[in-house]
């Protein structure tokens, strides 16, 4: 049964879970409550046999709810999943990773280090590279990006590279473009893939109340859109339990700003 | 051997421009009162090999750090760790920016006696352009380009375990040991603080033994230092004081870090800096994060 009340958080979240519902057996990593939250519902429903952790070091056999939990919880430890083996099972290939970075470019490389120019001299430090290299040339990868606009998908290349797109001009020797593996896009305003013409960046679906024309206008690069874009399905009754459950202390509702509700009113009504 | 020494022996065996790799993962069983004993001495020109917290945001505050070599440093709850993104944003830093699984890689070439590691990690990305002196080889096997992650060879480890016995026998009982093992294996010399001291028959424990990830002849130095991680976290005695890395966090937009550092380090024994935050029975009531 579709719900009709929910907010957008949700709709995200059930959008994005869809990421890892054929991946089959690998580790699904979602950084961030939404990411999670949409691993933790592929996982109790479409994929069961996905495997996550504790963001600590065990592999789960049902993930955790997030946040403080009872005394009396019992984690549903399965396997000992300790950082160093985290990379074992990275470079293996058997792992889809869901981040949030700060810029995206038309070539689906992205950036979670530095802002600015001068890379000596950053207009704004950030966290650093992280693991995002290793991730994007070892396995699937998602995005996950809570404020579409032209500063996260910027116009020309990101500041600093973090992780390996579609750009011909850095295709390592002996590499295809089609080795590198970026699956969906997950925005506040619709979802995205990189299967458009040599690897475009594609519209999927648009959330309700969003029209077409705003996806492009907030998105600093030229994306494929085809006919009849579909408006992103709405959460099930099952899934808004299961985030309910996951998520005890509705950390969703503050993952955007002002919590808005998943159904907005039309553009033409916000059009400024 | 009774390898005991204090910390202030530990450091002053550091020397200027050494190469020192720190163990735990951005605020998680750091060896800060090390950090902060270091923050005491007269040392500088350090290269720091780091999965970087407080210790790193510290010592860059402090003017301590030449060049570092990172994937990340944050607070975890904070993601942005202030001292750190300041130093960068000031281009104060040299660093070697590089995936937290090269990192790995470059302690394990290292340990192993290797020249470097071959690895795909970095290709395609702007880890190899902002570290020109990291070479992209070809393979005598197939026709593929891979990195060579160079050893990254330390002067020094600084690690902070839960439980050692003087002989430098050290147990991580707690869920992950992240990569110390691989920071103790790739340097000269490893100074290790611990919470607790045992007999050495603390280990004819099965269970005990297998905490143990290094062995005792890589431990060049003990020091028992109860809270010694502080505010980092050292399961199963204590967590993550967030509550300290706020305040800390507050410093950087107001005071700076030398306001910081009147307040808990400098002219400071490391009982004095326990003493202002409760004492050592206060760290051990911190709770351990929830994930």
């Amino acid at each position: 049964m579709t719900a009709t009340q929910y907010s957008l958080a949700e709709l995200m979240i059930c959008a994005a879970s869809k990421a890892f519902d054929n991946e089959g057996e690998v580790l699904a990593t979602g950084i961030g409550v939404i990411p999670r939250l949409a691993a933790s519902v592929s996982m109790s429903t479409n994929n069961t046999d996905l495997m996550m952790t504790d963001s600590e070091a065990y592999l789960l056999s049902e993930p955790n709810p997030i946040g403080a939990r009872g005394d009396d919880f019992v984690q549903r430890n399965e396997t000992w999943m300790g950082f160093s083996r985290i990379f074992d099972n990275v470079w293996s290939g058997k792992r889809h990773a869901m981040i949030g970075p700060t810029q995206i470019d038309q070539y689906g490389q992205s950036n979670i280090s530095a802002l600015g120019s001068d890379y000596d001299k950053p207009k704004i430090q950030m966290l650093g590279a992280r693991g995002l290299p290793g991730n994007s040339i070892s396995h699937a990868n998602s995005f996950f990006v809570p404020n579409h606009n032209k500063r996260v998908f910027v116009a020309n290349e990101c500041d600093m590279v973090c992780s390996i797109g579609y750009n011909p001009e850095r295709l390592p020797k002996g590499y295809q473009l089609d080795d590198v593996d970026i699956r969906l896009v997950i925005s506040d305003i619709c979802v995205m893939d990189w299967q458009g013409p040599n690897h475009q960046l594609r519209l999927v679906s648009v959330h309700p109340g969003v029209s077409v024309k705003e996806v492009i206008e907030k998105t600093g690069f030229e994306i494929h859109v085809g006919e009849n874009i579909p408006t992103t399905a709405a959460p099930t009754a099952e899934q808004l339990a299961l985030i309910a459950k996951f998520d005890p202390h509705n950390l969703r509702s503050k993952q955007l700003k002002d919590n808005p509700p998943g159904v907005r009113p039309t553009a033409s009504d916000t059009e400024e | 051997m009774n390898k005991l020494k204090t910390a202030a022996e530990m450091v002053a065996e550091l020397r200027d421009g050494m190469t020192i790799g720190i163990g735990g993962w951005g605020p998680r069983r750091k060896p800060m009162a090390l950090i902060r004993e270091i923050l005491r001495s007269d040392l500088k020109d350090l290269t720091i090999v780091s999965y970087g917290g407080a210790d790193v945001g510290m010592l860059c505050a402090a003017g301590k750090v030449k060049k570092l070599v990172f994937a990340f440093v944050s607070l975890d709850f904070i993601p942005l760790e202030p001292f750190f993104r300041k130093a960068r944003e000031q281009g104060d830093l040299e660093v070697m920016e590089i995936d937290e699984g090269m990192l790995l890689l470059g302690l394990r070439a290292a340990a192993w006696g290797c020249p470097f590691i071959p690895t795909q990690v970095g290709l395609g990305t702007d880890v190899l352009k902002q570290n020109p002196d990291l070479k992209v080889i070809d393979s005598p096997y197939d026709d593929k380009e891979w990195v060579a992650m160079p050893a990254l060879k330390l002067d020094a480890a600084l690690v902070h375990v839960d439980h050692a016995d003087e002989r430098g026998v050290c147990q991580i009982s707690g869920p992950d040991h992240y990569m110390d093992d691989w920071f103790v294996r790739a340097a000269s010399k490893s100074y290790i603080t611990c919470d607790e001291l045992v007999e050495s028959d603390h280990f004819n424990s099965e269970e005990a033994a297998r905490q143990v990830f290094w062995e005792r002849s890589l431990t060049s130095a003990v020091c028992q230092i109860a809270g010694g991680a502080h505010p980092t976290s050292c399961p199963p005695f204590y967590g993550i004081d967030n509550k300290h890395l706020l305040q800390y966090n507050k410093y950087a937009k107001e005071g700076g870090f030398g306001a910081y550092s009147d307040e808990f380090i400098s002219n400071k024994t490391e009982q004095d800096y326990q003493d202002l935050i409760g004492g050592i029975d206060a760290i051990r009531q911190i709770p351990q994060t929830r994930y």
